[in-house]
């Protein structure tokens, strides 16, 4: 009797939990191996854009360098400066690093390959990436310090600005598809991806995500040369480590949005023979893996901008122009009669 | 069932909690993270309830723009502790007047309150089970079409209050050098250099 109460017990929410908490743990051994090794493309290629070596000495072609990095920070001291509000000091890297991991729980990798399909998955996606400003604001603040609290400053107007522009390119997005499912973004675009016709909004959104991740050329909130090291200067040891696996997690996701957004997600560029023969978790992993190199290989090119200029490119110029292509989508997809239907 | 009761009184007591740590932290800044921190268990008794659409515009619109916003304010402000705590007793009979009079004002409103019977045939238009039409629709299809005139006054309201307020803190400032970047695109190279023959020795 007992023991067939307890067999209803483990099927019915035992064995579920076991499996997605196996699920999570896989997302997340997989993202922070992706951190990992992101780190690592970095400098590779920026020394090469710089014509260095770059790391090579820590294993076979400085393969083993990001663990070399773990593992020192690991073994750091972790330092609170005497006047910081040590909760919230200790709580906003938390924030950060938990923000960015907890996204991924409805990005799909494949068809069919995602922790949880839910109906309004962009919002949520939108949501999560327009928290990641309270990690910034809060080490600012609680660091009780000069440098760190402006740099917090500049960080909120700065991702509050490109938010807007954000948010009017994924309408246009969702104007052509009619769902706010992310399989659903990614089945729409079986015939064309996104990004042909909507190119313009491609470029806005990936400027607009250079600035949401504060990434050179708009990391002013931790521009060196004036704020020293920005908002988490006073950080030290795994605070410091989980800001940073925090930043370039929120790089990879930014990533894979714009792939489900425009780039067709898991799916091959034709269906024809040899494209479609590669499974649809390589083409997704292919597509995050450029639009990272773009990142990486705008860092390598493009000087910093000016603080009032990059109001000024947020509000002048994206907003308007975004808010503009909204009303051109809905009017061409009304006036041809493209409505998707449900 | 009883996972999602647990969750609801999860989510249910964390948002008294934490409205009750707003008016209670010392740290102003502190308050505003325990509204941010009741936001979010508020959306969750949405997603709860079946109505994703709006836990995510609540969490998007409050806890992504409204409150940052906030806290940008209130950390800006240099409170001093001390003296606010001075202050306390000195304001306290009034402050406590005001609020039991909105509380008696509110146990009379709510009293009296009675549903017309007709309301649900008036202004309920029957929304399809969430299995069948996700929320996001359900909520379009009757905002866009039944409601369209009021959500476009509304956005109307929204629009003058922000060029009021626009208009009451612009100032132009003489003496401030700004930026034209037409003009700076619109420079042609004839306008600002000039190439000349120098003769040895005797200068341009």
């Amino acid at each position: 009797m007992a023991n067939d109460s307890l067999m209803i017990f483990w099927e019915g929410y035992g064995l579920p939990t076991v499996i997605i908490v196996a699920q999570i743990v896989a997302i997340i051994v997989a993202l922070l191996l992706s951190v990992a090794y992101l780190t690592l493309a970095e400098r590779k290629v920026l020394s090469a854009a710089q014509m260095r070596k770059g790391p090579n000495v820590v294993g076979p072609f400085g393969l083993l360098q990001p663990i070399a990095d773990g593992v020192k920070l690991l073994f750091k001291e972790t330092i609170l400066p005497a006047g910081a509000n040590r909760v919230v000091f200790i709580a906003a890297p938390m924030i950060t690093f938990i923000l960015a991991l907890i996204a991924w729980a409805v990005i799909p990798i494949g068809p069919g390959i995602v922790l949880a399909d839910i109906n309004v998955g962009i919002l949520y996606l939108f949501a999560i990436s327009s928290l990641g400003v309270y990690g910034v604001i809060m080490a600012g603040w609680a660091s009780n310090s000069k440098y760190p609290f402006l740099g917090a400053l500049r960080s909120a107007a700065q991702m509050v600005s490109y938010e807007v522009s954000m948010g009017f390119v994924i309408i246009t997005v969702l104007i052509c598809v009619g769902s706010l499912n992310l399989t659903d973004i990614v089945m729409a675009q079986q015939t064309v991806w996104f990004v042909v016709p909507l190119l313009p909004m491609f470029v806005i959104f990936f400027v607009s995500i250079l600035a949401e991740t504060n990434r050179s050329p708009f990391d002013l909130p931790e521009g060196e040369s004036e704020l020293v090291a920005g908002f988490f200067l006073e950080y030290s040891a795994i605070p410091f480590a989980l800001f940073y696996l925090g930043e370039y997690g929120n790089m990879i996701l930014m990533s894979a949005m714009t792939a489900i957004l425009f780039l067709g997600g898991w799916l091959p560029p034709v269906d024809v023979a040899p494209f479609n023969w590669i499974p649809g978790p390589i083409w997704f992993a292919g597509k995050v893996a450029f639009i990272l190199f773009c990142f990486l290989w705008v860092r390598a090119t493009m000087p910093r901008y000016r603080y009032d200029q990059l109001m000024r490119l947020g509000w002048k110029v994206f907003l308007p122009f975004s808010l503009f292509w909204v009303v051109l989508t809905a009017g061409v997809v009304v006036a041809f009669d493209w409505v998707p239907q449900p | 069932m009883i996972v999602q009761a647990l969750a609801f009184y999860l989510f249910a007591g964390m948002t008294i909690a934490s409205a009750v740590m707003v008016i209670a932290a010392r740290n102003p800044v502190h308050s505003v993270l325990f509204l941010i921190l009741a936001f979010f268990n508020s959306a969750g008794l949405f997603v709860l309830m079946g109505a994703e659409f709006l836990a995510m515009i609540l969490v998007v619109v409050y806890v992504g723009a409204v409150a940052v916003l906030f806290l940008f304010v209130v950390m800006m402000l240099d409170i001093d502790l001390v003296e606010i705590r001075q202050g306390f007793l000195q304001y306290m009979p009034i402050g406590g007047l005001v609020g039991i009079i909105l509380l008696v004002e509110l146990l009379f409103v709510l009293g009296a309150w009675i549903a017309v019977p007709e309301t649900a045939a008036v202004t309920g238009v029957p929304l399809p089970p969430p299995e069948q039409v996700p929320n996001t629709r359900a909520l379009g299809v009757v905002l866009y079409t039944k409601y369209v005139y009021l959500f476009q006054a509304s956005g109307l309201i929204l629009l003058v209050a922000m060029i009021g307020a626009i208009v009451l803190t612009l100032r132009r400032r003489d003496g401030v050098r700004r930026q034209s970047i037409s003009g700076q695109i619109g420079r042609r190279r004839e306008d600002s250099v000039e190439i000349k023959k120098v003769p040895n020795r005797s200068g341009a």
